[in-house]
């Protein structure tokens, strides 16, 4: 079999590239809620306890605020965590170390330490966890300085993307969504990077850039599959870094096609569509748009558990087929 | 600072406590000058700032000494704190310049945080302290960080973690000290009990009477002793110290003491009387009782001991013009630090 065009799913490159970092340096270290013998709620880290062992591959007690806490003091003098929240809610719970200590240490001390810490949060919804373990809180962490928020939506990307933060002087944070972990694509052998900070251009479009994260990347997609039928040529731009922003790409690609629709599965107001919006607003691609700037987020709601009223909860293919359709017809 | 040794000089120390059994005399003096210069430093800062030459806050630890300087003496350079919003004292003790500090308090560049810290970050990672810490509990799980690298580094490091009263009742302080003692790490938790969080006394915030109680929790040591006893706080950091060297685990240290000024640079003393101040400051001062110790003992006469203070006056001054003179950042740098590779 040829090896270029080997697959694996999501969390099997994410199992992989901690594979390769751990293999590649000593210092490397996972710490987290179940991840040893369990292999992680997800089972993410599977097996890794059997090859790097329980020194390496760390099951911390529940203690979200004191085990991110370990994680920082351990990265600050010398060692390179991996740090994984069962789910991405349980943030909340150590927000004062991941937003006063992980983001603010360099800066508060003047430059005398780095923070070289990945932490890992599998988010959002559709599993019918309801609205305690379903939460898309990239947007919290994304407006705080001293933090790098990512959000890969590919088997190719998470791998890169990981083994990019492990390389990374300072915090990374790393928004894996559920749904994807069983998504397979193609992943290359061995040791590569994809850089922190640089959106990629998914489909190329002339109409409508639709602004995508994570999932909904995958989902705009579709959308665009869909509307190509009816003539609707959509450009979908997977932002795949929150902070730092891509403004760039986002800028560039409205240039070209003159609309604008947000897609995140975050709660609509004050997320990250807000965000990309301003970017627009704020460059000389305003003068380009011929229609207002769609945000598609999730509803102002907690995610709820019946599985209709999930559904409803964050954009759904058709959504975007909708918006999309009445933005390009000029309904809007 | 150096490695605790048998004292060279042939005084007969055999029935005087720990302190001067196990050190030197020039340790014992360079442990006196510290405690000055920890006072000084912090009445020179308090005096700037009324003189509106620092702004902000600052938490001052005037009364709390022997617990800074006695817990840092069993320490190496290379061994590691972390520290609290009421830190300049553990930082000096630690090893720090105070010109540096000065620096900082002033806004500088020259500062340990190059302006950007002030006093409630004040750090010198040079010396090993990872920083004081704007949030209460908030240095306790990172120190408990900083040993799992010892540990699994090898690097015979142990790190102390200074935190108050208040701290007690923190989660964090709970979460770390289970990790810490489930892991066996090299770390010392070392509460200085002043007896208020703020306002809230610890008969009211804390339903054990003492935090030491606390350690049974966690099945490690906990250790009460007199904070003002320099040679008290030394011994209990000692055994500390050496038990978490020799990968035993950590231990938890309570050094009851008392702090002279407010809480903060607002405080209006209501919740304590002048009385209990007064008994504190005339009957308990730590540097009192240790230049008295000193003198009883036979270490240094009155005139040394003036010269120590002496000493340490002229390096206080020193540092304030140092931090005057020194250059302000320019606003241009002000993203300087948010990252390690800029843009």
């Amino acid at each position: 079999m040829d090896t270029a065009v080997r697959e694996l799913s999501y969390s099997q490159a994410i199992q992989e590239a901690m594979a390769i970092a751990l293999e590649a340096d000593e210092r490397v270290i996972l710490m987290g809620e179940d991840i040893g013998v369990y292999g992680g709620a997800f089972q993410v880290t599977g097996d890794l306890i059997e090859r790097f062992g329980p020194e390496r591959v760390i099951d911390t007690p529940i203690s979200e605020l004191g085990g991110a806490g370990v994680a920082v003091g351990a990265a600050v003098t010398g060692l390179r965590p991996i740090f994984e929240f069962q789910f991405s809610d349980f943030a909340t719970l150590a927000m004062e170390q991941i937003v006063n200590q992980a983001a603010k240490m360099r800066y508060m001390l003047g430059g005398a330490v780095s923070v070289p810490l990945v932490m890992r949060f599998p988010a959002g919804s559709g599993t019918g966890a309801a609205a305690q373990h379903s939460q898309s809180l990239e947007a919290w962490l994304g407006h705080v300085p001293g933090l790098k928020v990512i959000q890969p939506s590919t088997p190719h990307d998470v791998k890169g993307m990981l083994l990019a933060a492990v390389a990374d002087p300072d915090p990374v944070m790393i928004f894996e969504h559920k749904l994807l972990y069983k998504m397979k694509g193609p992943v290359p052998e061995g040791h590569y990077t994809v850089p922190i900070g640089k959106a990629a251009i998914r489909r190329d479009g002339k109409d409508l850039t639709i602004v995508a994260t994570s999932i909904m990347v995958h989902k705009a997609l579709e959308a665009a599959e869909t509307l190509a039928g009816e003539g609707i040529d959509i450009e979908v731009v997977d932002l795949r870094s929150i902070r730092p922003l891509d403004r760039e790409t986002i800028i560039a690609s409205v240039k070209k096609t003159s609309r604008l629709l947000c897609v995140y599965e975050g709660v609509k107001t004050l997320g990250i569509g807000a965000e990309i919006s301003a970017t627009i607003a704020e460059s000389e691609a305003f003068d380009y748009l011929d229609a207002p700037i769609v945000r598609l987020g999730g509803s102002e709601t907690p995610i709820p558990y019946n599985p209709e009223l999930e559904k409803a909860a964050v954009p759904q293919v058709p959504d975007i087929v909708a918006a999309a359709r009445d933005l390009v017809s000029g309904v809007r | 600072m150096a490695a605790p040794s048998l004292a060279a000089d042939t005084r007969d120390t055999k029935n005087l406590p720990f302190l001067y059994r196990h050190y030197p005399r020039e340790e014992l003096l360079g442990a006196l000058r510290r405690m000055h210069l920890i006072r000084k430093f912090e009445e020179g800062a308090e005096e700037s700032y009324m003189r509106g030459l620092i702004h902000g806050t600052m938490h001052l630890s005037i009364g709390q000494e022997a617990s800074a300087v006695g817990i840092c003496l069993p320490l190496t350079r290379e061994d590691q704190i972390t520290s609290t919003h009421r830190g300049h004292g553990h930082c000096i003790a630690k090893g720090a310049e105070v010109k540096r500090m000065f620096a900082e308090f002033f806004g500088k560049t020259t500062g340990y945080c190059g302006g950007r810290g002030g006093s409630m970050h004040i750090a010198d990672v040079s010396t090993g302290n990872l920083g004081a810490n704007g949030i209460v509990g908030g240095g306790i799980p990172i120190a408990v960080g900083a040993a799992l690298t010892a540990k699994r580094l090898n690097t015979g490091k142990v790190v102390v973690s200074f935190f108050g009263d208040g701290a007690n009742n923190e989660g964090a302080f709970h979460e770390a000290l289970n990790m810490a003692a489930v892991w066996k790490l090299p770390v010392v938790f070392v509460c200085e009990n002043n007896k208020y969080g703020m306002s809230t006394s610890t008969e009211r915030s804390t339903a054990v009477p003492n935090i030491a109680d606390r350690a049974a929790a966690y099945a490690m040591p906990g250790v009460i002793v007199d904070g003002n006893d320099l040679s008290a706080v030394a011994q209990a950091s000692h055994e500390a110290v050496e038990r978490a060297r020799r990968g035993e685990g950590p231990s938890l240290i309570e050094c009851k003491t008392y702090r002279y000024r407010g809480h903060s640079k607002s405080d209006r003393n209501r919740y304590r009387t002048k009385d209990e101040i007064d008994e504190w400051m005339a009957n308990r001062d730590p540097i009192e009782r240790y230049e008295a110790e000193l003198s009883a003992f036979g270490i240094a006469t009155a005139e040394e001991l003036e010269a120590v203070r002496e000493a340490v006056r002229a390096e206080i001054a020193a540092g304030i013009d140092f931090a005057k003179e020194s250059p302000a950042p320019v606003v241009a740098d002000l993203a300087d630090y948010v990252y390690t590779e800029q843009n």
